[in-house]
C-alpha cells in the first residue's frame, strides 16, 4: 500500500478538476483554446458562457476525455487515477442533443452506463428506477424515445448521466433546442438535482439568462482563442424559483453577465 | 407501449391517447383487396383463352398449370428443394460473410484500404459469368451456391458498411467516455444502429439469391436428381411442355413470394418498435 496516498478527506477537499494552460490545436490548424487554466471545485456550478466559437464545448469534451490537450494538463486533484488518465469516479456527460439509443426502452437508455460496469439488469433495477424518478420519468420505462417529447429526452439523458452518481455532471448546452417554456422547467429540475445530490457541475451555455440562474460562478470565455476571459462568482441571495427571474437581484446580474460577455466578444472581434 | 404515445406538444406534459384501432372492415379490405385482384385477374386468363381458343401448347389455362402442378409434382417437388436449398443456403452464408466482413473492414481505414479493390472487382463483375469457370474446378451444385452467395453477398455487405459507419457520433462519444471496449461497443452500439441498413441488405439479398439460382442454373444446370427449378423450367420448354414450364415458374414466383415475406417479416420484427420505415404515422 502507497503510505503517501492522500485519504479520503484530504482528496474531497481538493478541487474536483483542474485545467492547467490547456492549449487545444485542431488537425485543421485551428487554435480552438489557448493557454486556458480553469479549477472547480467540489460543489460548484460553474457555467461556462461565451459566443459560438469560443471553445466552450471544446474544454468540456477535453475534460471528459473526448480529445486529448495538445499542450497543457487536466489534473483530478480529488480523485483516484485509472490507467486511461481519467478518474476513477465516473463522470456524467450530457450532449445537446438528448442522444438516446432509439432501438432501446428509456429503462434500457438509462441502464446502459451500469450495464457497461457490468451491472446486471435486475441488480441496476432500483438504481435506475431511482434515477428516472428524480427527473419524474418513472412511469415512462418502457417507452421508447420516439414516443417523448423533446424535454423527456433530455430529462431521459440526464438520468443517464446520473445513474453512476457521478461526482462530476458536464452538460454541453443541453436546453439549447428546447423551447423557452420547457428549458425553464428543466433548469429548474437542475438546480433541484444540483442541490439534492451535491453533485458538482460545468454547464456550458450561451444564454445569459441560463447562466445567471442556475449558477453560483460564472466563465466567461473570449473567441480566437478561446480563453477565459472573466471568471466571476455570483453569490444569490433569493432563493433561485420563478420570483428570482423577475427580482431586481437577478436583473442586475444579468445586466452585469451581459456586459462582460460584450466585452469578451468585442475581444474576440479585435483578435 | 404500443397503446401509449406521449405526446409532443411545446410543454412537457405527457397525456397518454388511446391509440384509434383500425376498424375490423379495414383489415378485412387489406386482405379481401388483393386476393380478389389476383383471382379476377386469373379469370380474365382463364376467359382470354377459351373465347379466343388459344391453343394450349401456346398459352394453357391456369386450370392446366394446376393440373401440371399436380401430376407433375414428384419431378418438381425434389426440384423446388433444390432450389430452396441453394437459395437459402447461399442468402445464409451471405449474411454470416456479409457481416463478419464488414466488421472486419471498419476497424480501420488500412483494412478498408487492402480489401477495396477486391471488393469492387467482385461487385462490379457479372458473377454469372464465372460459372462456367466455376464449373471446371467444383460440381454444378456447388457453383450454383457460389453464385447466389456472390450475388447475395454484395448488398448486405455494402449496406452493413455503411450502417455501421452511420453510427450517431454522439452515442459513440458517449462509449468512449464511459471506457467501453471495442466488442462491447459493438454489440451494444454498432450492430443495433446498423440493423436498419443490415435489413435493406437482406432484402434485396434474399430477392438476388433466388435470381442469382435460377440464373446460374441456365447457365452450369445438371440433369438428373440433383437438377431445381430453372432446369425443370428449361427441359419443359425443349419439350414443348407448357403448361409445366408455367408451373415450374408459379413455384419459383411462390419462392419468391416467400423470401420477400420472410424477410419483411424479420425486417418488420426488429424495426417496428422503433424505426421511422416500419412505423405507423397518423399524421
Amino acid at each position: 500500500m502507497d503510505l503517501n496516498a492522500p485519504s479520503p478527506a484530504d482528496l474531497a477537499a481538493r478541487p474536483v478538476v483542474r485545467m492547467q494552460h490547456v492549449t487545444k490545436v485542431f488537425s485543421n490548424g485551428t487554435l480552438a483554446l489557448s493557454d486556458m487554466t480553469l479549477e472547480v471545485r467540489a460543489g460548484e456550478f460553474v457555467s461556462l458562457l461565451g459566443p459560438s466559437g469560443c471553445g466552450k464545448s471544446t474544454a468540456l469534451r477535453i475534460v471528459a476525455g473526448l480529445g486529448d490537450t495538445t499542450t497543457g494538463s487536466i489534473d483530478w486533484p480529488s480523485s483516484r487515477i485509472r490507467p486511461n488518465g481519467l478518474p476513477e469516479d465516473d463522470i456524467g456527460f450530457v450532449f445537446q442533443e438528448p442522444t438516446l439509443m432509439p432501438w432501446a426502452t428509456v429503462f434500457a437508455n438509462v441502464w446502459l452506463p451500469l450495464k457497461l460496469k457490468g451491472v446486471s439488469k435486475r441488480d441496476a433495477r432500483p438504481r435506475v428506477m431511482e434515477v428516472l424518478d428524480s427527473v419524474g420519468l418513472a412511469d415512462f420505462a418502457t417507452a421508447y424515445p420516439r414516443e417523448l417529447s423533446g424535454g423527456m429526452k433530455m430529462r431521459v439523458s440526464i438520468a443517464r448521466a446520473l445513474a453512476t452518481q457521478p461526482k462530476l455532471l458536464l452538460m454541453d448546452e443541453p436546453f439549447a433546442a428546447l423551447d423557452e417554456i420547457t428549458r425553464q422547467k428543466l433548469n429548474d429540475d437542475v438546480l433541484w438535482l444540483w442541490r439534492e445530490t451535491g453533485i458538482t457541475v460545468i454547464f456550458v451555455t450561451h444564454s445569459v439568462f441560463e447562466s445567471v440562474y442556475l449558477s453560483n460562478r460564472i466563465v466567461v470565455m473570449k473567441a480566437r482563442p478561446g480563453q477565459v476571459f472573466l471568471d466571476m462568482p455570483l453569490e444569490v441571495l433569493t432563493k433561485r424559483d420563478a420570483d428570482y427571474r423577475l427580482s431586481d437581484e437577478y436583473a442586475a446580474n444579468t445586466r452585469k453577465v451581459s456586459q462582460a460577455l460584450q466585452q469578451a466578444i468585442q475581444k474576440g472581434a479585435e483578435a | 407501449m404500443t397503446d401509449q404515445t406521449a405526446s409532443a406538444l411545446g410543454t412537457d406534459e405527457a397525456t397518454v391517447i388511446p391509440r384509434a384501432r383500425s376498424s375490423g372492415m379495414e383489415k378485412l379490405l387489406r386482405i379481401a383487396i388483393p386476393v380478389s385482384m389476383l383471382v379476377l385477374a386469373v379469370l380474365a386468363w382463364h376467359i382470354i383463352i377459351v373465347v379466343n381458343e388459344i391453343p394450349r401448347y401456346i398459352l394453357p389455362t391456369p386450370v392446366d398449370v394446376a393440373k401440371s402442378l399436380y401430376t407433375d409434382w414428384p419431378t418438381l417437388f425434389p426440384a423446388l428443394l433444390v432450389t430452396l436449398r441453394i437459395t437459402f443456403t447461399a442468402l445464409f452464408l451471405a449474411v454470416v460473410g456479409g457481416v463478419t466482413i464488414a466488421i472486419i473492414l471498419v476497424q480501420s481505414r488500412w483494412i478498408e484500404l487492402a480489401l477495396t479493390p477486391y471488393v469492387v472487382i467482385l461487385q462490379v463483375t457479372p458473377i454469372i459469368a464465372i460459372a462456367p469457370l466455376l464449373l471446371i474446378y467444383t460440381s454444378a451444385s456447388t457453383t450454383l451456391l457460389i453464385c447466389a452467395f456472390l450475388v447475395a453477398f454484395f448488398p448486405i455487405l455494402s449496406n452493413m458498411v455503411t450502417g455501421l459507419k452511420s453510427v450517431d457520433h454522439n452515442l459513440l462519444n458517449l462509449f468512449e467516455l464511459y471506457g467501453t471496449s471495442r466488442w462491447e461497443t459493438l454489440i451494444n452500439l454498432k450492430l443495433p444502429a446498423s440493423m436498419p441498413y443490415f435489413l435493406t441488405g437482406l432484402r434485396i439479398g434474399g430477392g438476388l439469391a433466388l435470381i442469382a439460382a435460377v440464373v446460374a442454373e441456365f447457365t452450369a444446370g445438371t440433369a438428373g436428381a440433383g437438377s431445381g427449378l430453372a432446369f425443370r423450367l428449361l427441359e419443359s420448354g425443349f419439350r414443348l411442355n407448357i403448361p409445366r414450364l408455367f408451373a415450374c415458374l408459379v413455384l419459383l414466383s411462390a419462392t419468391g413470394v416467400a423470401m420477400f415475406g420472410l424477410t419483411s417479416f424479420i425486417s418488420w420484427f426488429i424495426l417496428h418498435r422503433w424505426h421511422e420505415s416500419a412505423l405507423k404515422r397518423e399524421n
